[in-house]
């Protein structure tokens, strides 16, 4: 026999519902025909003889009813009704199958169709749209290429490969005459050889104001073990050319850094980009001192 | 040995796990020793210089019990080390021995020298090759036909660290313009950048918050490249950077690029900035092919003097790597694809072949 009020009483309140689900401040029905999806006198299919809902399979809303004749046999309990597809001729039809029924019953399953054709448009507007792929990332895989990426990083030195590149651009000549550096070799050792005839009269002015040769020859000798061995290779023999080398190089980088000094302040325009590494910076300052005790500076310098 | 041949009879799976102090033969360890001295070991307790010895057939890994196979294995490890060191010390010695006749000292095996000549390297006499480049997408680049015109875009609602990448490679490249994508499809995207004179776009995908994709698409009908990005540095996360870059036309370092895949990519890189360089900037970007993965870097640099170059960073970082070439402008559907990553092509065909069911 159908007693409602027994079961709610049992179900909702007293004992146990399989299908409700409790929260702190509501309570659920999850039984897939409860029309409200609360767990109330009034929704619980269970407990109530009298029940419609609607539900949507594959796009298309059916009408659900019950009643207290069909009680008795579970497998034709539930009546079905498809639903028309246009939203006014549905709830026309619910009207139609639910004359005479529970307001309640009635307004929710309206409410309820009305969600389902909005939801449903819904979808086949997101359908329409752009998707997102969701790719699986393999962990394995992720964790090889990085270590892959991290030591190709090391192999691939970047900072001498693009220091070689430059240098060898400016050796091609791609940048024309804007550095004045000389270019080959050989023009690097006329200039050398030139520059040493020229400083031999500076270095003995030089020893005259310093004093002591022996001072600067030692302090020559312990640099030579210091300096670049590019330096060593181009010059020959004495430590006496060795020193002239050194002041030539010095004289050179002061030019050169006039020089470039000049082009950045002809370079200036809106957004300068003004001097360049901080390194340079110092590299000049130290060169004025030079002149005073060049040997000392220049082994700090290298 | 002929009391190792009656021990061996008894001792060779069962006796396990007993330390094993073993008188040490040096001749023996190069010969096949067969028996265990299990038992003698144990009696005599001959512990000899060099340690225990252990005979090719056994193997640690038939030990049950963890810690004596462990043990085990730490002292076989430590007996290997010692071996190796010895063996470095006699060549070190030999090699003072010998002074100037010392055989040169061997170059080191790296992955570079190991590989395996690849076929498809470009020899830059190729006719073939240079004939393809003529007639190819870039052509027009490099006859001077056309100057590049970047759109840089994002995947859907960017966070703030792709919306920055974003602005930073604008800085980079000289005319990009970035756009916000505002959900709209590519396909409708494309026809309207080529409408407006764009030779390329770039879209850069997101996850996470974290810039992991970018589709390097070239405009009129060019090939579509995607790349995975990882390692990306923005600006203010360098150490000892210098200044924001400048408005000139930086130089385009391009390195590595050896083999014809190699080749187009390069090509691709190459067209996305202007063709003359302003040297007065004294900028530079690098893109700097090793084993497969490209790092791209922004410099400043300086010539000290003929032999020194002084380079500083700006810019931001970020390595790619390539995912997929396609031959026409992107269609992730029904594109040809050109080359694709082994690793990445079930992707591919698993989306197309998902689509053709959907339409039958």
């Amino acid at each position: 026999m159908q007693h409602d009020d027994v079961i709610w009483d049992l179900i909702g309140n007293k004992s146990f519902c399989s299908y409700k689900v409790k929260t702190k401040t509501q309570q659920f029905c999850r039984n897939e025909y409860n029309i409200t999806g609360l767990c109330n006198r009034s929704s619980c299919p269970l407990a109530n003889s009298q029940y419609a809902t609607v539900r949507e399979e594959k796009g298309l809303c059916y009408l659900y009813m019950k009643v207290i004749e069909r009680a008795a046999f579970p497998a034709r309990m539930w009546e079905k009704v498809k639903l028309d597809r246009n939203y006014a001729k549905a709830l026309e039809q619910i009207d139609e199958n639910l004359i005479y029924w529970p307001r309640f019953i009635r307004h929710k399953c309206k409410q309820r169709l009305t969600k389902i054709t909005q939801y449903l448009i819904r979808i086949r507007k997101l359908t329409l749209k752009r998707q997102r792929k969701l790719v699986p990332l393999s962990r394995k895989v992720e964790r090889r290429e990085k270590r892959r990426e991290e030591k190709a990083l090391i192999a691939a030195q970047l900072e001498n490969a693009i220091e070689k590149e430059l240098l060898d651009r400016l050796k091609q000549g791609t940048y024309g005459d804007i550095y004045n550096f000389p270019i080959h070799a050989f023009d690097k050792a006329m200039e050398k050889q030139e520059e040493e005839t020229e400083s031999e009269e500076e270095e003995e002015e030089d020893e005259e104001e310093s004093g002591t040769r022996e001072f600067v020859a030692e302090e020559e000798f312990e640099e030579s073990d210091l300096s670049d061995f590019e330096d060593m290779n181009n010059l020959k023999g004495s430590s006496d050319e060795e020193e002239d080398a050194e002041e030539q190089s010095s004289e050179e980088e002061e030019t050169e850094e006039e020089l470039e000094e000049e082009k950045t302040k002809a370079k200036s325009k809106g957004k300068t980009p003004l001097k360049g590494p901080v390194r340079k910076k110092r590299a000049y300052v130290e060169i004025e001192y030079e002149q005073e005790t060049e040997p000392a500076q220049k082994s700090k310098a290298t | 040995m002929d009391s190792n041949e009656a021990t061996t009879s008894e001792s060779v799976s069962k006796k396990k796990g007993k330390t094993k102090k073993v008188k040490r033969k040096v001749k023996s360890d190069e010969a096949p020793v067969q028996e265990m001295e299990q038992a003698e070991g144990e009696e005599t307790e001959k512990k000899s210089e060099s340690g225990p010895c252990f005979p090719p057939t056994f193997s640690v890994s038939e030990i049950k019990n963890k810690q004596r196979r462990h043990s085990m294995f730490l002292k076989l490890k430590e007996e290997k080390r010692k071996q190796k060191l010895e063996l470095k010390k006699k060549k070190k010695k030999e090699r003072k021995a010998l002074g100037d006749k010392a055989p040169p000292k061997e170059v080191p095996k790296t992955i570079e020298n190991q590989r395996i000549y690849d076929e498809t390297t470009v020899n830059p006499e190729d006719e073939e090759v240079a004939f393809d480049e003529g007639t190819d997408e870039f052509s027009a680049y490099f006859n001077r036909l056309t100057n590049p015109k970047v759109l840089i875009t994002t995947s859907d609602r960017p966070r703030g660290r792709t919306v920055r990448f974003c602005e930073q490679l604008a800085t980079v490249i000289p005319h990009a313009h970035v756009y916000y994508r505002r959900g709209l499809a590519l396909k409708r995207v494309i026809p309207q950048c080529v409408s407006r004179g764009f030779t390329y776009l770039m879209v850069i995908n997101e996850d996470r918050k974290v810039p992991n994709g970018l589709v390097l698409c070239h405009l009129p009908d060019g090939p579509t490249a995607h790349f995975k990005v990882s390692n990306v540095r923005l600006r203010k996360e360098m150490k000892r950077r210098g200044k924001d870059p400048t408005e000139h036309v930086p130089e385009v370092i391009l390195n590595n690029f050896t083999t014809r895949l190699g080749h187009s990519i390069g090509r691709m890189f190459a067209a996305l900035f202007p063709h003359d360089p302003q040297f007065v900037g004294r900028q530079v970007a690098t893109f700097h092919n090793q084993r497969d993965f490209i790092f791209f870097r922004f410099h400043r640099y300086i010539f000290k003097n003929e032999k020194k170059v002084g380079i500083q960073e700006l810019g931001p970082r970020f390595t790619l790597k390539l995912r997929s070439l396609q031959k026409g402008t992107f269609d992730s559907k029904f594109g040809e694809y050109e080359w694709v990553h082994k690793l990445c092509l079930y992707c591919i065909i698993f989306s197309a072949t998902h689509l053709l069911i959907r339409i039958l």
